[in-house]
């Protein structure tokens, strides 16, 4: 893929997804609202994991934190207020990522992947026995966010809502990461103690990368329990952790692009193949196996499969 | 002379039983070529390393312009404009050479936390990066990806970093290891310039650079300091040469 296509590329995924509604019954539209929800989560992973160099495990805790949001700020029978809840949750989730990074970037490589880990499973364990978050049965979310005539149960609104979320959040990650804060965060992944050595007080790139990542999956999960109308506590476990950063391997890390398009990838095949058969993981898992041993540079760089089968002739 | 502008006191590093620096001082002078010679294993890169915040002294303390800075974060002494080039090469492989020098220039004017504007435009850090380029002697291979560089090359990168920070102070740990004749004289002649307007040690083995542009010469054997004083003292004191010299000077 030549640099000079991407932004063409970019510009016709957008048209598409803004004329969708044209074509697109409910189930096509929930499902892009789907993929749409998931990108924002994966971007949000891929700065930290494509770009600072911290792998996270437990990057579902935000995305619970912005789901859970939702649910307390909503009345029992009624929407709630969508410019109140929705910046309510993603600060919630922002000013979690700080508290937690606070504490886990004082550790790097597995012990951050573990303490990261274990960060998400202490929401999960707390969401499945706090009553008032429902247990481990969840809670509805009646009626999804309404603000004077934007009603999110209304028509297209929520899509198109979701689909400027994803516009933006993509927008903001760009611009910050041609920032020197971007530039920065580039150079801890490469060399984090020649960075400190320059001058650099790397602890506050990671603490800052780590909050816009946790804010940004707060977005997202916000959109995911407004989308399905339930939270649970599954919404902050390792097994969503892990598959968003599935999304981010599969896609290409450090390209943003390639986290949109893994989690495209991954939701549409989960949808798809758990149509055909009940044994859908299976051919899910061999899917990914494959596009890994393939693609090391994810599927946002189809070239890379010539390259390896290449350099595999060579040996 | 005049107050120093780094200053070591006392200082003492322990590895586990092994002293590798023990009750070393030292006055860095403004404008003067500190040089630490000694055999392999005497404390001189350990020595550098409790300098710049690599490493936190065991004993002893650390003044800059006064004020102890020993056990300060390494970047925040970094930020004083201490500035370190590595012996064993310590760059941003993957980027190319014009960001490593930029990044490092970042460091310098920059170091608050820059969220918008696009880090490629802002023009002062752009040049402060091709004047340290230049100075080095690699801006025609700006472009280029830094670990395409030459061993000798990439310490040239790492001296271009360096002086990309704009320090006070450079802790130049073996510039010259790895170069041609050809580089190590222009390196040489470099450093003697820089000694001009900043304060520099110089760890390095081609004893006719350091004699030639050193101001002091401080002897490390095991640790501590044998002798220190103008090459002309060291290169007659009995006891270096007995310990290291030998025949050689």
């Amino acid at each position: 893929m030549t640099k000079q296509a991407w932004p063409i590329l970019l510009g016709l995924g957008l048209i598409v997804l803004i004329a969708l509604p044209l074509v697109a019954g409910k189930f096509g539209l929930d499902l892009a609202a789907r993929i749409m929800i998931m990108a924002i989560f994966a971007m949000s992973l891929d700065l930290l994991v494509g770009f600072a160099g911290m792998v996270s495990l437990g990057h579902a805790a935000f995305f619970g934190i912005g789901a859970y949001a939702l649910y307390l700020l909503s009345p029992q029978y009624g929407g709630a207020s969508l410019f109140l809840s929705l910046p309510a949750a993603v600060v919630a989730a922002a000013l979690a990522a700080f508290v937690i990074g606070l504490l886990v970037l004082r550790s790097s490589g597995v012990y951050f992947i573990m303490v990261t880990l274990a960060f998400g499973e202490m929401f999960y364990y707390y969401a499945n026995g706090a009553r008032w978050l429902g247990g481990s049965d969840g809670a509805y979310v009646y009626q999804r966010p309404s603000a004077g005539p934007i009603d999110l149960g209304q028509g297209h609104a929520f899509y198109y809502l979701v689909l400027i979320a994803l516009a933006a959040s993509y927008l903001l990650l760009r611009v910050i990461l041609r920032a020197p804060f971007g530039h920065a965060l580039r150079g801890i992944r490469s060399n984090d103690h020649r960075m400190r050595s320059l001058g650099f007080a790397t602890p506050h790139y990671k603490l800052l990368a780590f909050v816009i990542a946790g804010a940004l999956a707060g977005l997202a999960g916000y959109f995911d329990a407004a989308q399905f109308g339930v939270v649970n506590p599954e919404l902050f476990g390792w097994r969503l952790s892990g598959s968003v950063l599935m999304m981010v391997i599969l896609g290409g890390m450090g390209t943003i692009d390639g986290a949109i398009l893994g989690a495209a990838v991954l939701v549409l095949l989960e949808n798809f193949l758990g149509d055909l058969t009940t044994h859908w993981l299976l051919p899910m898992g061999m899917f990914i196996v494959a596009a890994v041993l393939l693609l090391p540079q994810g599927l946002i760089d189809p070239a890379s499969l010539w390259r390896t089968t290449r350099a595999r002739r060579h040996v | 002379m005049s107050e120093p502008i780094l200053r070591a006191e006392r200082l003492g590093k322990n590895f586990g039983g092994l002293a590798a620096v023990r009750d070393v001082s030292l006055d860095l002078a403004p404008n003067q070529i500190h040089a630490v010679i000694g055999p392999n294993g005497a404390g001189k890169t350990t020595l550098i390393n409790l300098l710049s915040g690599d490493l936190v002294p065991t004993t002893g303390r650390v003044f800059f312009r006064g004020t102890e800075i020993e056990g300060h974060a390494l970047d925040s002494i970094a930020r004083l404009g201490i500035a370190r080039a590595y012996q064993r090469t310590n760059i941003f492989a993957g980027f190319s050479i014009f960001e490593n020098c930029r990044l490092a220039a970042q460091a310098r004017r920059q170091p608050g936390i820059r969220l918008f504007r696009p880090a490629l435009g802002y023009r002062e850090v752009n040049d402060a990066a091709e004047r340290a380029l230049a100075l080095a002697g690699i801006e025609t291979r700006a472009d280029e990806r830094a670990s395409d560089l030459s061993h000798g090359e990439q310490r040239q990168l790492e001296l271009a970093m360096a002086l990309a920070t704009e320090p006070q102070v450079l802790l130049l740990d073996e510039p010259l290891a790895g170069m041609g004749l050809e580089e190590a004289s222009r390196i040489t002649t470099l450093i003697a310039r820089l000694g001009a307007d900043h304060a520099i040690l110089l760890v390095e083995h081609d004893m006719d650079a350091v004699f030639n542009i050193a101001a002091t010469v401080t002897v490390m054997v095991d640790g501590a300091v044998l002798a220190s004083g103008t090459p002309a003292v060291i290169r007659t004191d009995a006891a270096v040469q007995a310990a290291y010299l030998g025949e050689a000077v």
